[in-house]
This record gives C-alpha cells, sequence and structure tokens, in this order.
C-alpha cells in the first residue's frame, strides 16, 4: 500500500487556541480513514487546512496524484488543492441553492474543462463536446448517488439527504483521486445512513480513497479500514478500528478519565 | 410533424417580434413624437449598460456602485478621439471597441483591490471609484485641459455607417429616416448582440461559475472555481459593455460633461437590474426600458391634472420622482424577484406550492 496523502508535523493556531498540534498521519490508496474526535477537537480544522481554506503554521501535505506524482497542497489555494485531485464535503452543506441540482454538478466539472467567454459566445465546436461530456458525466453521476429525479430541481428544495448525496456528487464531478467528507451522515435517519453507507462502500470498490470526519460510531467502526482519533489537536491514537476502539486513551477522551 | 410545426410557429413568433421592432420607432413617432424616437434610443443603451451591470451583479454577485465610472470612461474616450476637443475625428468602429477595452481594463484595475470584498464593503469601494472618476472628469482641465472640466466636450461626432451619418435623414426608396430612426436601428443591433453575448454566457462553463461565486464563494473555490480570476472576468466583461455604451452615448448625444455620470447614473441602472428580475435577461432588458420611459411619461401628469381638475396643483416635475419612488417601494414590495423573475425563481414558487 502507497500512501496517498501524507500530512506531516501540521500546526495551526488561532491566536493563543492551538487547534492542530504536529499532526502526521497517512492515508493509502484505496481505504476509508476515518478521522474521529469529541467536538472540537480540530477534525473540521484538518479539513480545512487540508482543502486550501486555511493556511498552516507548519508542516507539510502531500498528495499523490494518478501518476504517482506529488503535490504539495499546504499554503495553495483551494481550486488548486482541487485541481491536485482531493475534493471536499462540507459539514453544514453548502450547496448553490438557487442553482438546479443538474447545474450544482456541472459546476464540480469547472476544473476538469477548459472553455472560456469566446468558446461559450461561439459555441465552437471544442466548447460543444466540453459541454455535452459534462452534462453527460453530471447526469450519470446524479443517477450514481441515486437523485437522477431531482436533476432539475434548485439544490435548496431537495431533501435534507439528497442534499448531501447532491453534494457528494459535486465533488464526484470534479474527478479526485482522494474525496474528504465531513460527518456525512449528520441529521440523516437510519434508512438514509444505511443507503450513505452501500454508496460509500461502492466508491471504495471503484478505487476512490475517502477520508472520512464523523460522529456516528457505528458507522465509522464498520466502514473505516482504519482511524485517526484527534482530541484537543492533537493525535491521540491511530489505527484499525478494533485498536482505537480499545485504546485507554481513546476511551478516556470520548468518556472521561473516570471511565478507566 | 409536431417539431416541424413547433418550429414553424416559433420562426413566424420570431419574424413578428423582428417586425413589430423594426416598425417600433415609426408608430412611436407618428403616435408621440421625435422626441420619444430619441427617448427609444436612449432607452436601448440603457439596456446595453443594465445588461453589462447585470453580469456583474446579477450572474456574480457583486455589488458594484460604480458602474457609471466605465459608462463614462467610453463616452470620454470617445470624446477624444472623435470631436474638435484635440480635433481628432477617428471613425467610430476604432474608437468603440478601444473604449470598451479601455473600460474593461479599469474594470480588472477596480476588481482586483476588492477581491476580498463583499457585499456592503464592497458596494461602498466601487461607489468611492465611480465618484474618483467623476471628480477627474471636473478636474481635469487645468494644467493640461484634458477633459474640459464641467463645461464637458461638445460637438462629438456621430457614427457614420459609410456616408450615412446617423444624425442626418435618410432617404431610401422615396422614405425618409430621421436621424433618430437610423440609431434606433443601430443600437437595436448592437443591443441584440449584447443580449446574445449574455445569453450565451449565462448557460456556460463561465456563467454557471459566476453564479456559483454568487451563491457561496467558499463552496465555490472548494469546487475547484479560481474565485480571483473569475470574479476579474466579470468585472472586465461588465465594464466592456459600459464602455461600449458610454461610446454610443457620446455620439448619440454629441456632448458629454461629468453631470451625465453620477451616482444617481449608478442607482438607477442597479434599479433596472432588481426591478426587472435580478439575473434574468428579459427582466433586466425590461427594467431597462421601464425606467428609462416611466419617469419621461410621467411628466405628462401635469397635463392630465390640468384636464381632470383645470389647473395644476402639484409641479409634474416633484411628482413625477415621487410616483416613480412610489412605484419603486410597491414593485419590491409585491414582486421582490422582479418584474419577470427568471425560471429559477418561478420553479422556487413551483416547488414550494408541492
Amino acid at each position: 500500500m502507497s500512501a496517498l496523502l501524507t500530512v506531516s508535523g501540521v500546526s495551526k493556531a488561532f491566536g493563543g487556541l492551538q487547534a492542530l498540534s504536529n499532526i502526521t498521519l497517512s492515508v493509502n490508496a484505496g481505504e476509508i480513514f476515518g478521522l474521529i474526535g469529541p467536538n472540537g477537537a480540530g477534525k473540521t480544522t484538518l479539513f480545512n487546512t487540508l482543502t486550501g481554506l486555511y493556511t498552516t503554521d507548519s508542516g507539510e501535505v502531500h498528495l499523490k496524484d494518478g501518476q504517482q506524482r506529488e503535490h504539495r497542497l499546504n499554503n495553495r489555494a483551494p481550486h488548486q488543492v482541487l485541481k491536485a485531485g482531493l475534493a471536499r464535503t462540507f459539514q453544514n452543506i453548502r450547496l448553490f441553492a438557487e442553482m438546479t441540482a443538474l447545474e450544482n454538478v456541472l459546476v464540480g466539472r469547472h476544473a476538469r474543462t477548459t472553455s472560456g467567454v469566446i468558446g461559450a459566445v461561439l459555441r465552437l465546436p471544442a466548447t460543444r463536446r466540453e459541454e455535452a461530456d459534462s452534462h453527460a458525466r453530471a447526469h450519470a453521476l446524479l443517477k450514481r448517488v441515486g437523485i437522477e429525479q431531482h436533476a432539475n430541481r434548485l439544490a435548496k428544495n431537495l431533501p435534507y439527504g439528497d442534499q448531501r448525496r447532491l453534494e457528494i456528487a459535486r465533488a464526484l464531478a470534479t474527478e479526485p483521486s482522494l474525496l474528504a467528507l465531513d460527518e456525512p451522515a449528520a441529521g440523516m435517519n437510519p434508512a438514509e445512513r444505511s443507503a450513505l453507507r452501500e454508496l460509500l462502500l461502492q466508491l471504495q470498490a471503484d478505487g476512490l480513497t475517502l477520508l472520512l470526519i464523523e460522529h456516528d460510531v457505528k458507522l465509522v467502526m464498520g466502514l473505516c479500514t482504519r482511524l485517526a482519533v484527534l482530541d484537543y489537536g492533537v493525535k491521540i491514537a491511530e489505527g484499525t478500528p478494533d485498536v482505537v476502539s480499545r485504546d485507554p486513551k481513546v476511551i478516556a477522551a470520548y468518556l472521561g478519565d473516570e471511565a478507566i | 410533424m409536431l417539431n416541424a410545426s413547433l418550429l414553424r410557429s416559433r420562426w413566424f413568433s420570431f419574424g413578428l417580434l423582428a417586425l413589430g421592432l423594426a416598425l417600433l420607432p415609426f408608430l412611436i413617432d407618428a403616435e408621440l413624437g421625435r422626441s420619444w424616437v430619441r427617448l427609444l434610443d436612449l432607452a436601448l443603451l440603457y439596456v446595453i449598460l443594465a445588461l453589462g451591470l447585470n453580469i456583474v451583479v446579477g450572474y456574480a454577485g457583486l455589488l458594484d456602485l460604480g458602474y457609471v465610472a466605465f459608462y463614462a470612461l467610453g463616452a470620454y474616450v470617445y470624446a477624444w478621439l472623435a470631436s474638435p476637443h484635440f480635433g481628432l475625428h477617428l471613425p467610430f468602429w476604432a474608437i468603440l471597441p478601444l473604449g470598451a477595452a479601455l473600460a474593461g481594463l479599469f474594470g480588472v484595475l477596480l476588481g482586483a483591490p476588492t477581491l476580498r470584498l463583499r457585499g456592503d464593503y464592497l458596494a461602498i469601494v466601487t461607489l468611492g471609484f465611480g465618484e474618483i472618476i467623476r471628480i477627474f472628469m471636473n478636474n481635469l482641465n487645468a494644467p493640461y485641459n484634458l477633459t474640459n472640466g464641467p463645461q464637458g466636450i461638445n460637438l462629438i461626432d456621430p457614427i457614420r455607417l459609410g456616408s450615412t451619418s446617423l444624425s442626418q435623414p435618410l432617404t431610401v426608396f422615396g422614405y425618409t429616416f430621421s436621424g433618430a430612426h437610423l440609431t434606433y436601428y443601430f443600437f437595436l443591433l448592437l443591443v441584440m448582440a449584447v443580449i446574445f453575448i449574455s445569453m450565451r454566457l449565462e448557460n456556460s462553463r463561465i456563467g454557471r461559475a459566476w453564479v456559483a461565486i454568487r451563491e457561496d464563494e467558499i463552496a465555490a473555490a472548494a469546487t475547484g472555481i479560481n474565485t480571483r480570476n473569475l470574479k476579474l472576468l466579470a468585472f472586465a466583461m461588465g465594464a466592456t459593455f459600459g464602455g461600449l455604451a458610454g461610446g454610443l452615448f457620446a455620439s448619440f448625444q454629441g456632448f458629454i460633461s461629468p453631470e451625465s455620470f453620477n451616482l444617481m447614473e449608478s442607482i438607477m441602472i442597479l434599479c433596472m437590474i432588481v426591478l426587472g428580475g435580478m439575473g434574468h435577461i428579459p427582466g433586466v432588458i425590461f427594467g431597462a426600458l421601464l425606467l428609462t420611459l416611466l419617469p419621461e411619461a410621467l411628466r405628462y401628469t401635469g397635463d392630465w391634472q390640468r384636464s381632470v381638475f383645470g389647473q395644476i396643483y402639484i409641479d409634474p416635475a416633484d411628482l413625477r420622482m415621487l410616483l416613480f419612488g412610489i412605484a419603486l417601494v410597491a414593485v419590491m414590495l409585491y414582486r421582490p424577484a422582479g418584474l419577470i423573475p427568471s425560471a429559477r425563481r418561478r420553479q422556487e414558487f413551483a416547488d414550494a406550492k408541492t
């Protein structure tokens, strides 16, 4: 197994608050890597640091692409991170509310397409081919996540679970090698949860690597090949779900020191 | 079979629309007089301006209150290169693109320092930019007389197509077209080009990226959009249309002064977009036509008062702006999405019902 994503010694402080201290971890190609920890542990901060929304104070982040080339991700703009192959979803869904589901996914094609103003105005053959290809892919992705019947509805009018699926479809449209999901099951009912689980396993089977922040312990334990546990911005454990769930530091972080 | 008849009916309605647009100035000339044809010309100019600002505000969601600066730049470039002011009389087809391009460049110059700003903050900075340009135009008559200050630049060349000047009547097969009529057809052609460009952009990779930025800038960046470049592109495209309209305005009026490019103009253009239906081309066109023609129509309130009450109680000039203001408030209260909202908004209502 080769490391797809390498995070080495990443730290991030907001004023006096050390949100991340010297985080080191690596995600292997083809696995579902879970990132867990109590509220405020720094999971989303780490996500934002990986995806270019925050700069890092120190440390480096590297991602390998399909051709085994290394891309440095730390302190790059979000669109550069995405272009290198790391796509993400958000904890509080961030869709383009006034655009249709189809258009949301089409926006995901932006980084992988090139036509500009002139191509659009003159509708050049290359632009038409590109648009047709983007539409075909977008429809296929909507079908893939199971919401093709909503293609022409505004994103904001979709049911909650479908909005989460649409966000995943939009991220998939960018052709990522690593997909980072920030609490994808949050607020879902049990049926939606098990459907999501199926979808994530399918994506893994298709060769996509997943990085997952999740609070639902059952989902995480059943789905992830490996886990890292954060607490107060420090990685306190890493390993397979079995090992991590027995780690006394993890139990202490979740249940308090008295539990041991 | 169905398709063929559908196509025929579509071409039929296109033909009808074209015929209507071709005859419109004659109808207006006969019914309302020559001055209304000139107003119609001006309304077409505002359609270009509004569609330009619509790219910045309606698509990309960047609230720009200094849009009139680009209009002014286009107008002054035209005046400098085609008037006795510098003794230059270059042809319009060389100056119009030049003015538009220069305005586009200034769009990028204004856009660059405002990239991190949003909403109210962006509005204030752009407002400042608009005022700076106007004040420059007002004061650049010394030490070197660039703009002729508040007196403005006079005797600007009209647009000349071949040997035909758009300010002179033209007789074809016994029919005489006045300058106002010719200007109407020329402006209409340009308006159609601008509508075409806007429509093509709206349904493109670029247009979708603009709307994505408007909807959620962070999500747009995380979805792979280079927000800096696309925002600059929106500013540049909008400013280019503004500069084009400015050049047309200078040639149409034959005279420009800083007075024509004050903050009220920027606000009026913004009102056209908001009132008509932001981000929706038919709405924006309607808004531009309405807000240019309605204030003029309200001048007739004096005649109306005389015929009903026998005398004028309220000066039409005052009443006009009062009624206009009330109309704006009423539209925003009862049709907040604009008079002709986009299909998106309509769909929103449809979805809300189900």
